[in-house]
């Protein structure tokens, strides 16, 4: 089981943990980490965390649940690795059909953790995010990629991009860890999703992304899909024989995606690699100059009904990825304050966070304080 | 009178109990050749001067059915097996001919691809070819719907209809667990060895009828309860190893206990492992495992080592070496190598030739420049050192297992044995040794050679069923009875209890149980919501439930005496 640090490592939850977290979010991150660790500990070469419940749109900031995640499942898990083994470069490739937006949010200004995410676009599906321009903070810029597909995208589409975008990019990353963010929701019977993916996609991704670890995210076609995709990623990753893996009624004329779509797709794939390639040049463009970059956003938790309006303001530092704030307030009454030091701070970022803290407005209803450096964590 | 025979490897015992003392005991070693006639002459030893008339049951475990895997003399089987999608299956190829065929059944009983017969009709004609003697039937998730595998066996008796009546397991009759290729090779081995049963059922019938004893005869599981002799019949497969749950069961009988301990039968070649927690043994979790196959047989937990009072001792690079091979009778007993037996007998432990016993300790202290008693105290010292560092093995293996349920995890027990109780040749001489290697009070009963034939005679029937409630489908399963029927939409987890006691009881009684043996018990339950699209559509409830291996009684047996 995860514990309420773990959980601290990565959120400002509001009030606090205890009242936001139930234990099956501790079980299910603690499983997540037992698996992670059973990959570091060589005992296993893979592993797949099939845990509920999941967690990638949980942001930084929690103020209840969004879309059926309160805490980050991975990164809970990738923090508290990273704790106990020391840095790691990982890469977390998001295949669920929603936008992992609370991954992003995570790790927007971590150049250590290349976050991917290909999802339906969120103009047309919850949470309406994960759109190219989302591109990182200053501290990892280029190093947040977002390729959003159209409804209807096959087997076709998405292994077009996994080739095309993904590979190329992680090939180039070098990371030492690769985690699939292991959704189930592009499926062609899913409820509540509009794509046309497979089981036998599912696999054949798995097969060619070859993750270390992959994490349960969502997934709502309970009978028709689940079983199937289940089976093939877990055959995929052991490097056994799929082949055999349908679903009933598996057709794949009938599933295979249209011309249009192909083209599309592959414009999207274009213009994604293409930025990743000219990463440098657009921040210097975009962000070279300024001491700060600040960012403005309001989230919904859809769950739990909730508005949240926040701003987080990221230092611009030469020396780390420097010391950021949330100013955080929602409609339940809270006004918060959040300030992260992250791993690789310098002394005068650990410095200024602590200053930070020590002078915080006392309109806040509460102050946070994340000392990754040192692994401390402080409220009042 | 309770009589209970149980055959081992090596020797055959016996014990008659009558109103809860044991009266009579028998030791004689096993004919491998001529299994029944061993039994038979037991039998007539056992029972000189008493009356046969007042036998009320009679108690026997055997190993026909692993004798005949383990010589390989068993039938050839033809297999059917439906694998639907999924994993490749050529590694269920366990039968002498196996045949794949299309059709699928999904995970909660949908026919999604129906049977074409003409493929078993095909096959049958292989069959033919090859003259198969027996058949089993798989097909996966058969507990869930086992229409096809019944469809197929209908097939199959038409084919072979000019015979007497095939031989054919079906799968779902097999255990109520999933566990595809498990159920696989279970159906299999129940095929294979369904012959060989079947002529010794035949003969103790017969012997018996001769004899004039009309006590029905019950046969030894390896979960440590018993079943008639129809029963054993039908499911062969249940009787293999049950030789290790005759001992458990002596070990419970004569020492009872509801603390954590260790149980340890200390034989001639080998010594088996148990476990008890809160008094309750420890199963296997999905089955024991036979031959080369892994199967649903519901069994007790063991762990057994190559080290017993008969093992080989050597010396390699003054290191002491015992077992774990068993060859031939101790040098003091005429045989070729010293064993741990020698260093008994000239310690004045155990009866036999001390000169000779004296002459092996001598030839092994040689080598390690000491002196025959110190050569032979070392040994039983090493003795209790392996079994020491195997149970601490074990231990921290079961105790460190994968948790499957938020249950286990969040209160998830850990053994932590408080006694050992042991039995087996040697158990009176290692007790102190073992008392003192494991800082544990140690205990042996005063029967302990024949303990496990009083666990033989004492075990009672029991039975397990798997109970499966869909209530959106509207139907309720449970596989090991044959029973597929329906119930309303608003059947609920209380009466699936109910529901699972009421037939659990039933069961046994058809295994022969009487009225006061019927200690039934549920075992694992849970209920869940199924959805389809955005609604529930009704409940997935599972229940299961046993009739707790126990003992007709309990024999208070001296301690340590």
């Amino acid at each position: 089981m995860a514990d309420e640090r773990d959980v601290e490592r990565v959120h400002f939850c509001v009030p606090d943990v205890k009242s936001r977290v139930t234990q099956s979010h501790l079980i299910s991150a603690g499983g997540a980490i037992r698996a992670f660790k059973a990959v570091m500990n060589k005992k296993v070469e893979k592993a797949f965390a099939l845990i509920r419940p999941p967690g990638h749109h949980a942001q930084r900031v929690v103020y209840g649940d969004r879309g059926f995640c309160i805490i980050n499942i991975e990164a809970v898990m990738l923090e508290r690795i990273r704790q106990e083994y020391g840095d790691l470069r990982v890469a977390i490739v998001d295949t669920d059909c929603h936008h992992g937006d609370g991954t992003q949010d995570i790790y927007w200004n971590d150049k250590d953790t290349l976050f991917i995410s290909f999802h339906q676009d969120g103009r047309t599906l919850y949470p309406g995010t994960g759109f190219i321009d989302e591109f990182g903070g200053p501290g990892a810029y280029g190093y947040n990629i977002n390729i959003p597909l159209p409804p209807a995208t096959g087997e076709e589409g998405f292994l077009y991009v996994l080739d095309n975008v993904v590979l190329p990019i992680l090939d180039e990353y070098k990371p030492d860890i690769i985690i699939n963010s292991a959704g189930q929701d592009n499926h062609y019977t899913d409820p509540i999703t509009h794509m046309n993916f497979t089981a036998q996609g599912y696999a054949e991704l798995n097969k060619r992304l070859n993750p270390n670890i992959a994490v349960l995210e969502g997934g709502y076609s309970i009978e028709g899909a689940l079983p199937y995709i289940n089976l093939g990623i877990i055959l995929a990753m052991a490097g056994i024989d799929y082949s055999k893996v349908h679903e009933p009624g598996y057709d794949r004329e009938k599933l295979k995606q249209s011309r249009d779509i192909t083209e599309y797709v592959k414009k999207v794939a274009e213009i994604v690699y293409n930025r990743w390639k000219d990463r440098d040049n657009l921040y210097i463009k975009d962000i070279r100059g300024k001491d700060y970059v600040q960012r403005q956003r309001q989230v919904y938790y859809d769950t739990d009904n909730i508005m949240e309006y926040q701003t987080q303001n990221f230092k611009v530092c030469k020396k780390c990825s420097g010391v950021n704030t949330i100013d955080s307030r929602s409609d339940t009454g809270y006004h918060i304050f959040g300030i992260t030091i992250p791993r690789d701070a310098c002394s005068s970022c650990i410095d200024e966070g602590y200053r930070l803290y020590k002078y915080a407005l006392n309109k806040y209803t509460s102050v946070y304080l994340q000392d990754r450096v040192n692994d401390k964590y402080l409220a009042k | 009178m309770i009589v209970g025979i149980d055959m081992g490897g090596t020797n055959i015992d016996g014990v008659v109990i009558d109103e809860g003392k044991i009266i009579k005991t028998i030791k004689r070693p096993t004919d491998r050749n001529d299994l029944l006639g061993t039994i038979w002459t037991t039998f007539k030893d056992l029972l000189t001067g008493y009356d046969k008339t007042k036998i009320k049951r009679i108690n026997l475990s055997t190993t026909i059915c692993t004798n005949a895997i383990v010589e390989g003399k068993t039938s050839s089987v033809g297999m059917i097996i439906e694998p639907g999608p999924g994993m490749p299956y050529d590694f269920l190829a366990c039968g002498e001919k196996n045949l794949f065929i299309s059709g699928y059944i999904d995970h909660r009983g949908n026919i999604v691809k129906d049977l074409n017969i003409a493929e078993i009709k095909d096959g049958c004609k292989l069959f033919k070819e090859k003259d198969i003697e027996a058949f089993a039937v798989v097909s996966k998730f058969s507990t869930r719907n086992p229409e096809h595998e019944r469809r197929i066996k209908e097939a199959l008796e038409k084919e072979f209809s000019q015979d007497e009546t095939p031989i054919i397991t079906m799968g779902h009759t097999m255990s109520g667990k999933l566990n595809f290729p498990r159920r696989v090779y279970t159906s299999y081995l129940n095929s294979a060895v369904y012959k060989s049963f079947k002529e010794f059922a035949i003969n103790i019938k017969s012997s018996m009828e001769r004899e004039g004893i009309q006590a029905p005869v019950f046969i030894l599981k390896a979960d440590g309860g018993t079943m008639n002799l129809d029963k054993a019949e039908e499911k062969p497969v249940e009787t293999i190893l049950s030789g290790p749950a005759a001992s458990f069961m002596g070990i419970s009988a004569l020492l009872p206990t509801e603390e954590d301990a260790v149980l340890l039968d200390i034989g001639g070649t080998t010594t088996d492992i148990f476990f008890l927690a809160d008094g309750v043994p420890l199963f296997e979790p999905l089955g024991i495992k036979i031959d080369k196959y892994k199967t649903l047989v519901r069994a007790i937990y063991t762990s057994s080592i190559g080290l017993g009072g008969d093992s080989a001792i050597s010396i390699e690079n003054k290191n002491i070496k015992i077992g774990p091979k068993r060859e031939g009778k101790p040098y003091g007993l005429g045989g070729p190598k010293p064993t741990p037996t020698d260093a008994m007998i000239f310690l004045g432990l155990m009866d036999g030739d001390k000169e000779r016993a004296q002459k092996a300790m001598t030839l092994l202290g040689e080598k390690m420049n000491m002196e025959p008693k110190k050569m032979a105290k070392l040994i039983l010292a090493k003795m209790g050192d392996m079994i020491k560092s195997k149970v601490d093995t074990i231990l921290g293996e079961i105790n460190s297992k994968p948790v499957y349920t938020i249950k286990e995890l969040l209160y998830g027990k850990k053994i932590e044995p408080k006694m050992i109780n042991l039995i087996g040749g040697p158990a009176k001489i290692l007790a102190p040794i073992l008392e003192e290697r494991f800082k544990l009070p140690t205990h042996y009963p005063a029967n302990y050679e024949v303990a496990n034939a009083v666990g033989a005679a004492l075990a009672r029937p029991t039975t397990e069923i798997t109970l499966h409630a869909d209530t959106s489908k509207g139907r309720l399963s449970v596989p090991e009875l044959e029973l597929y029927e329906k119930i309303s939409s608003r059947f609920t987890l209380n009466q699936a209890r109910e529901k699972a006691l009421e037939l659990v009881k039933e069961s046994a009684k058809n295994l022969g149980a009487t009225e006061e043996e019927l200690d039934a018990e549920i075992t694992e339950e849970s209920s869940f919501n199924m959805v389809r699209g955005f609604y529930t559509t009704g409940k997935d409830i599972r229940v299961k439930a046993q009739i707790k291996p126990g003992l007709i009684h309990q024999i208070r047996s001296d301690k340590n005496a």
